[in-house]
């Protein structure tokens, strides 16, 4: 069989965009100083290979937006529905890279949608470490 | 002797208080036409409400992961069959306020209907991709269609629902088909397909009277229309020119086709992609209006006696909720019940909405002939909201 592809669902659409480590980025460059900038507004300590930390308030909304509004498409529990599972064994043979630009510029021709709008580069980046190591559950 | 009558009274009267006392052990008797189940979404967990008196009256936990979860009601409106994200169904008795039974029939499921003669409940499954069917009265499997399509793969299945005659009609997100599953006969269940009928069916919903489906595209702009009364017509597609030389929005929500909007003979849907709501004449399917609104409708629900249609909203304008007024086609109000609102559902005859909203912990309740709030319910990331009902619909 096949690996699985990125997309979960095969469609003509899908062509540009499937090509196994190939990632469509709207065009977009990634600028390396928005990452600088946004290590230095976070007040945490940043590890070598660790995204910065979002603030507390923050670090809650993203949380509640992954498992809330994410969830609506790939679970609550990110085992997959409508969208693929998001859970640490099905990204690990992914580039980090690729999965953070999936979550800001989306996937055409599938239904994920590009969530730059409403996220950091930074924090795309905290949040794809989040799902490789088990995504943290929304404290009460 | 004789006991003075005082005396006769008293003992009558003191046994008056003491036997309902006595029997407090039974709950009153009522009916529960007027009861419903509000997901928690994030707690496994469902509250059972009474729409007359806008309150809780009881809970039942323990039903897994209801992270996308719908449920539907037996024909006597004393049970619930609740589809749990997990696969799990589970059958709650809403008058005990009791978890019945609960079985883990598939890996990734949202949604099912139960059949015209309440005896089978059919899930529809993501994972592994098909339709089971289970006995209503105690929840043992009887039948298992596999959504098999191309060279042996199983596709997601959505937008099921009931139809006349034992069938289930439902469609295949990967296989871009409508399959119409008959158990009338459970020796021998009959399944009958429609290929091509777009790309990516997302949801789907049946007409009141039974005999139009109608399954919403997400790959392309248009809706797949199939009369059941005449199958062998095949499917057309009604609405195919919505979208077009308009840029697409990204969709952080799939629409719902379930909740039915139909007013007079016009239908009201969400369009994909757009900040509209189509309107559609069911005589004919041809588009009538399109209705400019806040954000991309998620729910488009009519009130019951079709004056009205109350529209919510995907992320990012899921705090808004929008009431069109059918005789003009215009919005005459827009509410903010709280953040994330996710669902809405009428009383039976509509002169109340409920209103979850998930991230405010809290279900509003509002006359919908003034739009004043009546209560407000707490509730723990409050979803899907069902009315006892739905158990006499079609579709539902």
């Amino acid at each position: 069989m096949r690996p699985r592809r990125w997309s979960f669902k095969r469609s003509p659409l899908d062509a540009r965009s499937t090509r196994e480590g190939v990632f469509f980025v709207g065009g977009q460059q990634i600028s390396p100083l928005i990452w600088l900038v946004s290590g230095f507004l976070c007040s945490s300590p940043v590890l070598a290979d660790e995204p910065p930390a979002p603030s507390l308030e923050r670090n809650r909304e993203l949380i509640r937006m992954v498992r809330q509004d994410c969830g609506s498409c790939h679970g609550l529990t990110l085992r997959g529905g409508l969208g693929p599972a998001l859970l640490p064994e099905a990204l690990r043979d992914k580039p980090p890279a690729g999965l953070k630009y999936t979550i800001l510029f989306g996937r055409p021709g599938t239904a994920m949608p590009p969530w730059q709008p409403f996220l950091s580069e930074a924090e795309a980046d905290w949040i794809v470490a989040q799902l490789l190591r088990g995504f943290p559950e929304e404290s009460k | 002797m004789t006991i003075p009558k005082t005396i006769l009274f008293g003992w009558w009267m003191l046994l008056s208080l003491l036997l309902p006392l006595a029997w407090s052990g039974e709950p009153p008797l009522r009916g529960t036409g007027d009861l419903g189940v509000i997901i928690e979404r994030g707690a496994g967990r469902i509250l059972i409400v009474d729409t007359s008196g806008n309150n809780v009256i009881g809970r039942v936990d323990g039903l897994g992961d209801l992270s996308h979860a719908s449920v539907v009601f037996s024909r006597d409106q004393r049970y619930t069959y609740v589809f749990g994200r997990d696969g799990g169904l589970s059958k709650v008795d809403i008058l005990r306020g009791a978890l019945e039974k609960r079985i883990v029939q598939g890996g990734n499921s949202i949604g099912g209907a139960i059949s015209q003669d309440g005896r089978l409940v059919a899930v529809a499954n993501y994972e592994p991709g098909g339709l089971k069917v289970f006995a209503a009265d105690t929840l043992e499997p009887v039948a298992d269609i596999p959504a098999t399509y191309g060279d042996g793969k199983l596709s997601k299945v959505v937008g099921i629902a009931d139809l006349p005659g034992g069938r289930f009609i439902y469609s295949l997100f990967d296989a871009d088909q409508i399959w119409i599953a008959d158990l009338h006969d459970l020796k021998s269940p009959k399944v009958e397909k429609f290929n091509n009928i777009g790309r990516a069916p997302y949801d789907g919903l049946v007409t009141p009277d039974g005999r139009y489906y109608l399954a919403g595209l997400f790959g392309e702009d248009g809706i797949a229309l199939l009369d059941t009364w005449q199958p062998q017509q095949g499917t057309q597609r009604i609405l195919a020119s919505y979208g077009q030389g308009e840029e697409k929005l990204p969709v952080y929500k799939m629409p719902h086709l379930r909740g039915w909007a139909v007013a007079g003979h016009q239908v009201y849907l969400p369009a994909i992609g757009h900040h509209e709501v189509l309107v559609a004449d069911t005589l004919n399917w041809k588009e009538t209006a399109r209705i400019p609104v806040r954000g991309q409708p998620v729910f488009v629900v009519a009130r019951p006696d079709g004056r009205q249609v109350w529209v919510n909203f995907a992320f990012p304008d899921n705090g808004f909720v929008q009431v069109i007024d059918t005789l003009t086609d215009r919005i005459i109000q827009t509410l903010e019940p709280g953040k994330a609102v996710l669902h809405l559902e009428f009383t039976p005859r509509g002169e109340a909405v409920w209103v979850s909203a998930r991230d405010d912990n809290r279900v509003v309740v509002y006359d919908t002939a003034n739009f004043a709030k009546l209560a407000e319910l707490p509730a723990a990331s409050p979803s899907g909201i069902f009315f006892t009902s739905r158990a006499h619909r079609i579709g539902f």
